[in-house]
């Protein structure tokens, strides 16, 4: 029998002909991304070897530019971290700087067919890049570091194909609410996504789904490729890779199909993520204090785009908060040229630097004790982004700025109708 | 790394439920504090007073999809606060490397949360990978945990090997 695309690529890693489900392989790690929190003194252990400099990346995002004394200490320890071992690929505060799984798709340094690991649970968001990356822990990234080695345990795979296209105003948010709604959690099972809807879908909009991968409990969340990857990948990376393909007779635990143009706005209700989906509906009219579009599930630029859609020559309602953050500078950049960031802005959103910010209720825009926000992010678990009290419904991006304006959930559809990414 | 390792692990049971994440064991507010001040914080938003009442040695038993949510080090919290070994229904996959990673033993085990009430005490075979439920005499069949990885989940975890190897320096009082 044959394997799936993460079957693929993990036998290609380790060395063996065929991996299957149950099997633990020892694999070659092609790119081991560090963040800011690696280097927390917590986290830090001080490494004496590393196996290859060329294959670590070190991205400051979660806590960048420094939000306090001890994010400021990371900084310091990472940076003493490159110099010293000469790392090349190195995202300070500055021009290159962004959430690392949006900077990893920017640069197009999770490469297809190869293997991926960073200390961050959505580094899954790679998977959208036919990569197995994973989200492992901060000791799995030093071993990965000195060793040039990591360890899976192989899991069952399930297969979503996606088929037609999407109505305007829904997104892949909407596609993963769905999913998550639906089938839960897939605990120690991978997700392979393709299917004839995927060519509609641009690599933004894949990557939220791979992104959100971490929020199933999937081990790894992998697309198929197709040339709209492949050109992406071979104008940024000039690093050889091997794309990996399903094989016709892959065996999949399940195999469902998703018809992109049944999907509508949905929201996750607070506290969890999985089988926690109602349509925007059941909740409109519900009052939010404040709203949110940023992280690495929906920071990219189609994200602003259709953020700035809705809100031009809109207000945010009085006693909201719009907070917007740009996955990357780069994106932010981008953004600025389109004229997005203006629009938002003139809206009443505040646009800050590109950082995993509110997100993960690090820094701007913490919530408050007894606080609603409904956000465009990647996780609303009790307390993630400030007091435990707080309420985080969760959504697109075109349902958290429709909400913005009337200042209580609403549904995106009056101000998309014309929309086109 | 210990090099007499026992096949029996015995504890008094903490019930918790399904898909109980990361940020409950290691809220945000603590990720950049210190080893103790995360291990105090453990489950105080779902559970508060929790961490003072744990004696070394005891055990969790869990749902399905234990520890889902971050990469974040989680599991040392509850290694830190002295739980022994936890058991659950099954485990998330970045958590359970987790377990790996930092020394606590962690044993999926379908069917366990149904069959065991808190303060109960909870029997663990390693050579057979069974869980005993003392009081109703109930055995269960866990999964089996590969060797080496219950070696490292034995002996601390990654750091002490990559210490040995000369890989990483050892752990300064000033790093915790």
């Amino acid at each position: 029998m044959g394997m799936t695309i993460i079957e693929k690529i993990l036998a290609r890693a380790s060395g063996a002909k065929k991996v299957s489900p149950g099997d633990l392989v020892v694999v070659d790690v092609d790119t081991a991304v560090f963040i800011d929190n690696a280097f927390l003194p917590a986290s830090w252990r001080e490494v004496l070897k590393v196996h290859d400099p060329s294959k670590i990346v070190v991205i400051f995002d979660h806590r960048a530019p420094a939000s306090d004394r001890v994010s400021a200490l990371s900084h310091v320890t990472g940076r003493a971290f490159v110099k010293r071992f000469g790392i090349e690929r190195f995202h300070d505060v500055g021009r290159e700087i962004g959430i690392a799984h949006v900077v990893v798709a920017d640069r197009a340094y999770a490469l297809p067919g190869t293997v991926l690991v960073c200390a961050d649970s959505h580094t899954c968001s790679g998977g959208a890049f036919n990569c197995a990356a994973r989200g492992v822990g901060a000791p799995d990234m030093i071993y990965a570091a000195t060793t040039g080695k990591t360890w899976f345990r192989v899991g069952e795979t399930i297969r979503y194909d996606l088929e037609g296209k999407l109505a305007p105003g829904v997104t892949t948010k909407d596609v993963f609410l769905h999913i998550a709604g639906e089938f839960g959690e897939h605990a120690n099972q991978n997700v392979e996504f393709g299917g004839s809807g995927l060519k509609h879908l641009s690599l933004n909009a894949r990557r939220t789904i791979s992104t959100m991968g971490a929020e199933l409990s999937a081990e790894f969340a992998t697309f198929e490729a197709d040339d709209l990857l492949l050109d992406y990948v071979r104008k940024r990376n000039p690093g050889p890779f091997e794309a990996q393909y399903a094989d016709a007779d892959a065996v999949y635990k399940h195999r469902r199909a998703i018809a992109l143009n049944q999907m509508e706005p949905l929201v996750a209700l607070p506290d969890t993520v999985v089988n926690n989906s109602v349509a925007v509906g059941r909740v409109a009219g519900e009052k939010i204090d404040q709203a949110f579009i940023g992280s690495c599930a929906n920071g990219t630029l189609d994200d602003l785009k259709i953020a700035a859609h809705i809100l031009n020559g809109r207000r945010v309602a009085d006693g909201v908060r719009l907070i917007v953050t740009p996955g990357s500078q780069e994106i932010y950049r981008d953004a600025l040229r389109a004229g997005y960031v203006e629009t938002l802005m003139e809206a009443g959103a505040v646009v800050t630097n590109a950082t995993c910010g509110a997100c993960g209720g690090g820094h701007m825009g913490v919530l408050g004790p007894n606080e609603t926000c409904i956000t465009a992010s990647t996780r609303n678990f009790k307390g993630r982004m400030g007091d435990a009290s707080a309420r985080i419904f969760m959504a697109s991006p075109a349902t958290v700025a429709a909400s913005a304006i009337a200042g209580v959930i609403a549904h995106p559809g009056e101000f998309t109708k014309e929309f086109q990414l | 790394m210990s090099g007499v390792i026992s096949d029996r692990v015995t504890g008094r049971v903490w019930k918790f439920g399904e898909n109980i994440n990361t940020d409950l064991m290691l809220p945000g507010h603590v990720h950049a504090a210190s080893e103790e001040e995360q291990a105090r914080a453990v489950f105080s938003a779902n559970r508060p007073g929790w961490a003072k009442e744990v004696v070394p040695g005891d055990f969790i038993v869990g749902g399905r999809n234990y520890g889902m949510g971050s990469s974040r080090p989680a599991a040392r919290s509850l290694r830190n606060v002295g739980i022994a070994c936890l058991i659950a229904d099954s485990i998330n996959g970045l958590f359970f490397r987790n377990c790996v990673n930092f020394g606590l033993l962690a044993v999926e085990c379908p069917g366990v949360s149904a069959e065991f009430a808190e303060g109960q005490t909870a029997e663990v075979s390693l050579a057979d990978f069974t869980v005993l439920n003392t009081a109703t005499g109930k055995l269960l069949q866990a999964l089996p945990i590969p060797d080496n990885l219950l070696a490292l989940m034995h002996g601390g975890g990654i750091y002490p090997v990559l210490e040995k190897q000369g890989l990483i320096a050892p752990k300064t009082k000033t790093a915790a």
